[in-house]
């Protein structure tokens, strides 16, 4: 018996080998990415910083399609809602703590 | 054996402590005692120890919540009275290491042990009814969060006896809470009942919100619902998001002092500073998780007591939304005095005058609700008027410190005690009254003394005025917190009158429980038949009172909002379904109870560093929790024609009360 | 109130599973969101007093990069695994799935045992987490993220035997469900500690 696709998870479309498959390869490269940018050290710092942020980001949105399944469909509006939220409170407190400790301590020396 | 713990710990030499103590035990004892004279044990376990039952578990939040106001409130009047006494040669009563225990103890209690179980048992009690639901999302998961406030609420209470609770002040000092400073028990009580019940408070705002979201009846869209439940999905939102935050500090500082690490310590790496971003990250959001849900009251009173709708219901939801994200926008103004930059200061003042806009914005659509209604001097109505007359003041207090330059005047004076105290007496406090005396009748079956309530209303609205105005004086004439002596013989006219004010207030707690004793005796002459005593305009007053085990017999379909007033105008109210279903009901578990009393010991032994307890407590919630999870066999189905019997009953001991309500809505 | 355990008929009971697994779903994506604001809180510490070295050693001193990639590839493919372990339980293949949950448990094993070979090198150096506020933050930070990938594997665990047990019944996948997205949630996770302590510490 098939149990139907459309139950209990996050998403109306449980993935296929093949999604499971193209997220896997994506992370892979852009974990490698970072590395070789930092470890064979053929660029410059902000070059490579610039890079781990973006590989880091494009990743975990990697993870979210295809491992969380997160996508615009309507079965998905909560949760992306939710994460999008939660993403802007924690911005307000990393950025937040961030420009209020950095200042405090810049004031404390 | 025991870690450090031994017979010393008892504060023998300290007469104050052992008798608060000795009457406490007392207390406790001749309550078990009545209940094992009686043969109550287990009805007790069964109706309500191992309930999953919403409702019930919010009636034991309640009941949780009013004994630690007491517990607080003794401490209220300890410092008003030492203060009104220690001036000049006179040392008062109480010695600097005892004082600073009891102010720390007080502000723990009040926020985290009443405010906190007080707003969320009247959650647990009306959310679900109101957006006609049966049940929270997850019941078992609600019992784990009130055993968990019941620990964190031990832990305090044993602190009295065994050992001594923190004298760094309810919201910590850093690096004076740190081990090379208080090496002793007090910091660690502090910190383990704070966590604790953080946890607890953590799983409940995820439980409601998701209730909230899922479980509406159908019919309820979003802007249909009751403003408490907007209220509610608000304080939730910011449960869930803002009390990580405080998980992590409270983790740092264990860290910091049980293993020697550097987050806030003076050397090698720490940044005091950094707690005190940390805990109001948490802590100013968490004021506003306990004045939303009494702003949800006061809509619900106002609309229900004016028989109006309530006017501007789009803009009270835009206000509790702008609050809501406002909150975790102005944490600073706890520290502006902590030396940062002019913009880093200006920033966060605006933010914080900003926040007050919404307020008011919803103090005028209360009001403009009142406008051209006929209003019923109820209780709860009473409660409402004091808090719109006297909230607003503290409001204006706040806006002005919102300003750097003037908070660096009266930061940590009583001047900011007197605006916070306005805030959360008049704001969260009459909120939880006015829903206490609103929501009694429904959770309980019967009505409270009006008499009484409305004399226990004038003697803390008066007491307020009386202990706090002085305050404010007081913070102007430069009067510090947290004051144990104090050598100004000016300042002390001010402390007496507050002290008259705090005896006031007292009298108040006396005749609330003078209220509850002639309620009990007279509650059959109360009884509230029909489920619906104060006509009124949202769906809990659809169940029986006290409601069923299921809530609805049948879930209602919803309309407008002013659900139930929409379902009377279409002659939809008070009429039997034609139909029955199955329902299903969760079982009973005790395992919400063994979590909540391994919690205890968990935080004990923590605090006495008994480590195989420690090891032992953790590994047995762990187990507990898998055991339950491995349970598939977690509800009991009553039969549709077991409803209908129950609906039956309900309707005919419900038909002779059918009738029209006298005006000035005093029913007995 | 009297209530007789009355087990009714397949509808009602597939009906409410639907609508709690449903609940309890969208309840622990919640609950992972309230953790993302506790790493983010542990980050924002990190970014704070990571430049407090008080003298001792910093990341760039400390950090073994290949190492770390080898770290990561375990968690990395473990999401991997995890994802054929779903495949299998929606093709019912209780077999598949115990293979590959297992297969999974040993990938995340590895991850945690790298990860405490490195903390007890780091500390047998006399670089524990007293020595300074960057290390009293950075032994938090990851050992946090590691102590969640300890308790998945225990839940992993306690699944595999329910798996063994009862089958795949609708409780147990929707457990399985969310152990999934718990577990790709701290692959998550850990993209932000490998890029912003380590990688970022090194570069």
């Amino acid at each position: 018996m098939k149990q139907a696709h459309t139950d209990s998870t996050t998403g109306a479309d449980q993935g296929s080998l093949k999604s499971y498959g193209t997220g896997f390869i994506l992370a892979i490269v852009l974990t490698v990415i970072p590395f070789a940018l930092v470890m064979s050290g053929v660029v410059s710092r902000s070059v490579a910083i610039g890079g781990i942020c973006a590989a880091g980001v494009v990743q975990i949105v990697v993870h979210l399609h295809y491992f969380l399944h997160l996508d615009t469909s309507s079965e998905e509006r909560w949760n992306v809602m939710a994460l999008l939220f939660t993403l802007l409170i924690m911005a307000i407190f990393v950025v937040g703590t961030l420009w209020v400790m950095v200042t405090l301590n810049s004031r404390m020396m | 054996m025991f870690g450090k713990l031994t017979l010393a710990a008892i504060p023998y030499d300290q007469p104050i402590v052992m008798g608060a103590v000795g009457g406490a035990l007392l207390l406790a004892l001749i309550i078990l005692g009545l209940i094992t004279y009686y043969r109550q044990w287990p009805y007790l376990w069964r109706e309500w120890l191992t309930s999953l039952d919403h409702k019930k578990i919010g009636i034991m939040y309640i009941i949780l919540a009013l004994i630690m106001l007491l517990r607080g409130f003794s401490d209220a009047i300890l410092m008003r009275s030492q203060q009104a006494l220690a001036v000049g040669a006179s040392q008062g009563y109480l010695p600097p290491q005892h004082f600073d225990q009891i102010f720390g103890a007080h502000g723990t209690i009040m926020i985290v042990f009443m405010a906190m179980p007080f707003l969320t048992g009247l959650m647990n009690i009306i959310v679900p009814q109101q957006i006609g639901a049966r049940d929270v999302a997850f019941p078992f998961l609600n019992a784990v969060s009130l055993w968990l406030s019941v620990a964190g609420a031990l832990l305090v209470m044993v602190s009295l006896g065994v050992g001594e609770f923190s004298r760094t002040g309810w919201s910590g000092i850093a690096p004076l809470f740190e081990t090379q400073y208080n090496p002793g028990t007090g910091v660690d009580y502090w910190m383990w009942a704070f966590q604790v019940a953080g946890i607890g408070s953590t799983l409940t705002g995820i439980n409601f919100l998701v209730t909230i979201l899922k479980l509406r009846a159908p019919g309820m869209t979003l802007m249909r619902m009751p403003l408490f439940v907007w209220t509610a999905l608000t304080t939730n939102v910011l449960m869930i998001l803002a009390f990580p935050p405080l998980t992590v500090a409270f983790a740092l500082l264990a860290l910091d002092r049980y293993l020697g690490m550097h987050f806030f310590t003076n050397a090698l790496g720490g940044n005091m500073m950094m707690w005190n971003n940390l805990f109001w990250i948490w802590g100013h959001p968490e004021v506003y998780i306990v004045i939303l849900p009494a702003f949800g009251i006061f809509s619900e009173v106002v609309a229900t007591f004016s028989g109006k709708r309530l006017f501007g219901y789009e803009s009270l939801v835009y206000a509790t939304a702008a609050i809501m994200i406002l909150s975790f926008t102005v944490w600073l103004h706890h520290f502006f005095t902590m030396g940062n930059s002019p913009g880093v200061n200006t920033f966060f003042g605006i933010t914080t005058m900003m926040i007050a806009i919404p307020t008011g914005v919803k103090v005028y659509d209360w009001l403009f609700t009142m406008y051209r209604g006929r209003i019923r001097f109820t209780t709860p109505m009473y409660w409402t008027l004091g808090f719109l007359t006297t909230f607003v003041i503290g409001g204006m207090t706040g806006v002005l410190m919102a300003l750097p330059p003037a908070d660096y005047v009266v930061h940590n004076s009583l001047f900011l005690i007197a605006h916070f105290h306005n805030m959360l007496i008049p704001g969260a406090v009459f909120g939880y009254f006015a829903g206490y005396a609103y929501w009694f009748p429904k959770a309980v079956g019967f009505r409270l003394d009006e008499t009484w309530g409305k004399r226990a209303f004038w003697c803390w609205f008066i007491g307020f005025y009386l202990a706090f105005a002085p305050l404010y004086i007081l913070g102007f004439m430069g009067m510090p917190r947290r004051m144990e002596h104090y050598w100004n013989p000016a300042w002390q006219p001010y402390l007496i009158i507050a002290a008259a004010g705090t005896a006031l207030i007292l009298a108040g707690i006396v005749m609330q429980g003078i209220q509850l004793v002639v309620s009990i005796r007279h509650r059959h002459a109360n009884r509230d038949l029909t489920g619906d005593p104060w006509d009124g305009r949202t769906l809990e007053w659809t169940t029986a009172s006290p409601p069923a085990v299921y809530n609805f017999a049948v879930l209602p379909r919803v309309e407008d909002i002013d659900a139930l007033t929409h379902m009377k105008a279409t002659g939809r109210a008070n009429t039997l379904p034609e139909r029955f279903e199955d329902i299903p009901i969760p079982n009973n578990s005790a395992v919400g109870f063994f979590i909540g009393i391994l919690a205890f010991l968990f935080g004990f032994a923590m605090v006495w560093y008994i480590w195989w307890l420690t090891m032992a407590s953790a590994l047995g919630i762990l187990l507990l929790i898998i055991i339950r999870s491995v349970d598939d066999d977690t509800e009991t189905v009553i039969p549709a024609s077991e409803v209908q019997r129950m609906e039956a009953v309900r309707h005919r001991q419900a038909r002779p009360a059918l009738r029209p309500l006298p005006a000035g809505g005093t029913m007995s | 109130m009297t209530a007789q355990a009355l087990r009714h008929a397949v509808p009602l009971e597939v009906a409410e599973n639907h609508h709690a697994v449903e609940l309890q779903t969208f309840g622990f994506w919640i609950y992972l969101m309230s953790d993302l604001v506790l790493f983010a809180t542990l980050f924002a510490t990190f970014g704070v007093i990571g430049p407090n070295t008080a003298g001792g050693p910093t990341g760039k001193e400390l950090f073994d990069l290949p190492y770390l990639f080898g770290e990561t590839l375990f968690l990395l493919f473990s999401s991997g695994t995890y994802g054929m372990a779903v495949l299998a339980l929606h093709d019912d293949k209780r077999g598949q799935v115990l293979l590959w949950l297992g297969i999974t448990f040993l990938l995340g094993l590895g991850f945690v045992s790298m990860e405490i070979n490195e903390f007890h090198g780091l500390i047998a150096a006399g670089h524990g987490p007293q020595r300074s506020g960057f290390l009293s933050a950075f032994f938090t930070l990851v050992g946090t993220h590691g102590a969640h990938v300890t308790s998945g594997l225990i839940w992993m665990a306690v699944m595999i035997g329910q798996v063994l047990t009862k089958g795949l019944t609708t409780p147990v996948r929707s457990r399985l469900m969310r152990l999934s997205m718990f577990w790709h949630f701290l692959d998550i996770v850990w993209i932000g500690v490998f890029s912003l302590v380590y990688l970022m510490g090194v570069v």
